[in-house]
């Protein structure tokens, strides 16, 4: 059978999903990407590889994420779309009448505005990081808590503290200042909810006009207390497709589907990408005071292609980077 | 003396020309590389915006190669740029140098003092007027020229087949006109880069959209410190129509609307003729744009610039009446590229989107590029 493979290495997590001509998710991954996305995408392709065996011929590649030239490279990749157009295109496909996909990832939020089944309008957190799941885990593993168990906590919550939500060094602090005034840890969890919801709607929903339906994804969308919470804020349902956290390796197989080039084979270099050897290593270019930090890719001990300089000089093969 | 200046994209080449023309001695300053910010960003009140840190490193980078006079624009009104020479002065004594800075407000706010400045400047090269009037004349067609070929750029680079093709057909016709001496001169050379740029290889069947560039004057005019939103923009298939150029700035008719056309069509969102910086121009260039057809905005400012905040907030509604899509984008020396790119890439998915829906072509995501 035909079939189409997403992949969106993010910050914090790397996730693939395999779907049918159809769109219909056959198989997918959750993964950490623990600061190595090469390793975190090999894993995944060896887990998919079992999963689905045979049974299935990649006919086209999608990536996606802040990896996602690295990793178009890596195993050959037919799209290469940014995060944003990715998670619009999955929650058109599980809902083609969404008007508002809220998205919290490992290190930015985005809030993306649909109307008639195009995106006309989005934002991205810009300055600050307040509010993205690298916070709550980090949060979470300060109070002893696991991830997933987190955002119940807040669900008990009976009178959640206000938090200061803006910074997340501030946050931290007055949450501790709150649990050392003899606070519950639910009304913190509960309160910390609150917080990120108020920042998110202050910062990157600032100016938008929410309407639903509304769709919550990525990762943080787990967290039923941030779920309540926004509900609670927009006074509107909030709804969690079933696969809020793979949504962007959904559309990075979506958009491998319907942009390939009519009659061309893939650019996908097959299941033996996990065998394969990929080192990236770097140099400082002493060619000017920019002093741009080189990096290059091999595949096997050969160079694929080479980024990072400011002028241009070093990027001899990069195509599409 | 030793004369240097704050670097502005290409400018540098029609100021050297000219300090040169009037018998100084010019240390044409460096590239804004990651130096230039480091040391800004160490000798600058943190507060301060971009243009500050930038032209603050430009500064002590020119200080140590011994620049004795830096010449450069003051300002008036609510943008606090206006004032940032005579900082830049007190922290250049603090740190040792004994470089004095010229700093020349508009001529219309002081003809005596602008004169004086002019004066000074000239008579210490050793020149007489009549040279001076001259070399300013050739200068600013310099000026022109060197805004004229990138404007053309910004138009080619949609188009380029490949990669980098346009960037270097630009960066050789401005050495041409670096090396003009005369109004001929100037003339011969623009003609023969405004055929470099044209000559460069296009693919004519590509479907381009109009973007128009907008925002704070230094974020506009030096394309580092929007970490080359510009070109970006080009690769990913946009033409590019800037609001501000040097030129434009000093005054240059005919090149962009009248500036009370801008005004004018700035009116129905702010009442004020002057917010500071050019933030009635970002509004205004919004509407006029809008009305001529242009697919999107994209506004570029300083984290923290002020008049460009006001705008910001206006924006939406003249995105909403138009029926235009609007992105602002806000740098600071912490501003990470893949950001700036990923917002890009998405802003443009966008607008070709919307061009399609607008066609009544059915989509399906078909109007996207694979990259």
């Amino acid at each position: 059978m035909e079939a189409f493979l997403g992949i969106d290495v993010g910050s914090v997590s790397t996730n693939l999903a395999v779907l049918d001509g159809q769109g219909r998710l056959l198989a997918r991954q959750y993964l950490r990407t623990a600061g190595r996305p090469i390793a975190a995408v090999q894993e995944g392709m060896r887990a998919l590889e079992a999963e689905l065996g045979g049974a299935v011929a990649i006919a086209g590649v999608g990536t996606t994420g802040s990896a996602r030239h690295l990793t178009g490279l890596l195993v050959g990749a037919d799209v290469i779309k940014n995060e944003i157009t990715a998670h619009a295109v999955a929650a058109l496909h599980v809902e083609p009448g969404v008007r508002t996909v809220l998205e919290i990832g490992g290190q930015d939020s985005k809030i993306i505005i649909l109307r008639d089944g195009m995106v006309i309008d989005f934002a991205m957190n810009t300055v600050c990081a307040a509010g993205t799941g690298s916070f709550l885990d980090q949060q979470a593993a300060r109070l002893g808590v696991p991830i997933q168990e987190f955002g119940g906590l807040a669900l008990a919550a009976r009178h959640p503290v206000r938090i200061a939500g803006r910074c997340t060094v501030f946050a931290e602090s007055d949450m501790i200042h709150k649990q050392q005034l003899g606070h519950s840890l639910e009304d913190i969890v509960a309160g910390l909810c609150e917080a990120l919801v108020r920042n998110y709607l202050n910062n990157v929903g600032k100016g938008k006009e929410i309407l639903p339906p509304v769709l919550f994804q990525g990762g943080v969308a787990a967290n039923r207390g941030l779920v309540e919470a926004f509900a609670r804020h927009l006074a509107l349902p909030v709804t969690v497709p079933p696969h809020h956290d793979v949504m962007g390796a959904i559309g990075a197989a979506l958009l491998a589907r319907d942009l390939r080039r009519p009659g061309a084979p893939t650019a996908f270099k097959g299941w033996r990408v996990k065998d394969l050897e990929f080192k990236t290593t770097s140099f400082e270019c002493q060619g000017c005071p920019n002093l741009c930090e080189v990096v290059q890719f091999r595949q096997e001990g050969r160079v694929l292609a080479r980024w990072g300089s400011r002028c241009g000089k070093w990027e001899a093969d990069s195509s599409g980077i | 003396m030793k004369v240097s200046f704050p670097r502005m994209g290409n400018s540098h080449c029609a100021f050297r020309w000219l300090l040169e023309a009037l018998g100084h001695q010019v240390i044409v300053p460096p590239e804004i590389s990651t130096r230039t910010l480091d040391l800004g960003v160490r000798y600058a009140p943190e507060f301060a915006c971009m243009p500050f840190k930038v032209v603050m490193g430009t500064y002590l980078e020119v200080a140590e190669q011994g620049a004795e006079l830096l010449i450069t624009s003051g300002g008036v009104g609510p943008c606090r740029a206006g004032y940032y020479w005579v900082l830049h002065q007190q922290i250049l004594e603090e740190q040792g140098y004994p470089t004095r800075i010229v700093a020349f407000d508009p001529p219309d706010c002081g003809w005596r003092d602008f004169w004086h400045k002019l004066a000074f400047v000239y008579r210490s090269g050793g020149v007489s007027l009549r040279r001076c009037l001259w070399a300013l004349q050739v200068a600013w067609a310099k000026l022109k020229a060197l805004d004229d070929l990138e404007a053309r750029s910004l138009q080619v680079r949609a188009r380029e087949v490949q990669r980098g093709a346009t960037t270097r057909a630009l960066r050789q016709a401005v050495a041409t006109v670096d090396a003009a001496g005369s109004l001929p001169e100037v003339a011969e050379a623009l003609a023969h880069g405004l055929r470099l740029l044209d000559g460069v290889d296009q693919d004519d069947r590509r479907e381009c959209l109009r973007v128009g560039l907008t925002g704070e004057i230094y974020a506009l005019l030096e394309p580092v410190a929007s970490l080359s939103t510009q070109e970006i923009l080009g690769h990913l298939g946009a033409e590019v129509e800037r609001s501000m150029y040097v030129s434009r700035f000093a005054g240059r008719k005919g090149f962009g609307p009248p500036h009370a056309e801008v005004v004018r069509a700035s009116r129905p969102y702010l009442g004020l003729e002057c917010v500071g910086g050019h933030g009635v121009e970002t509004v205004g260039m919004t509407v006029l744009w809008a009305r001529k057809g242009f697919d999107g905005v994209v506004q570029v400012a300083p984290f923290g610039c002020t008049p460009e905040i006001v705008a910001k907030s206006i924006l939406p509604r003249v995105s909403q009446e138009y029926g235009i899509p609007v992105m602002s984008l806000f740098f600071d020396e912490q501003t990470g590229p893949a950001g700036v790119y990923t917002r890009l890439e998405a802003f443009v998915d966008l607008l070709y989107a919307r061009r399609r829906a607008r066609r009544g072509e059915e989509s399906r995501n078909g109007s996207l590029s694979r990259h």
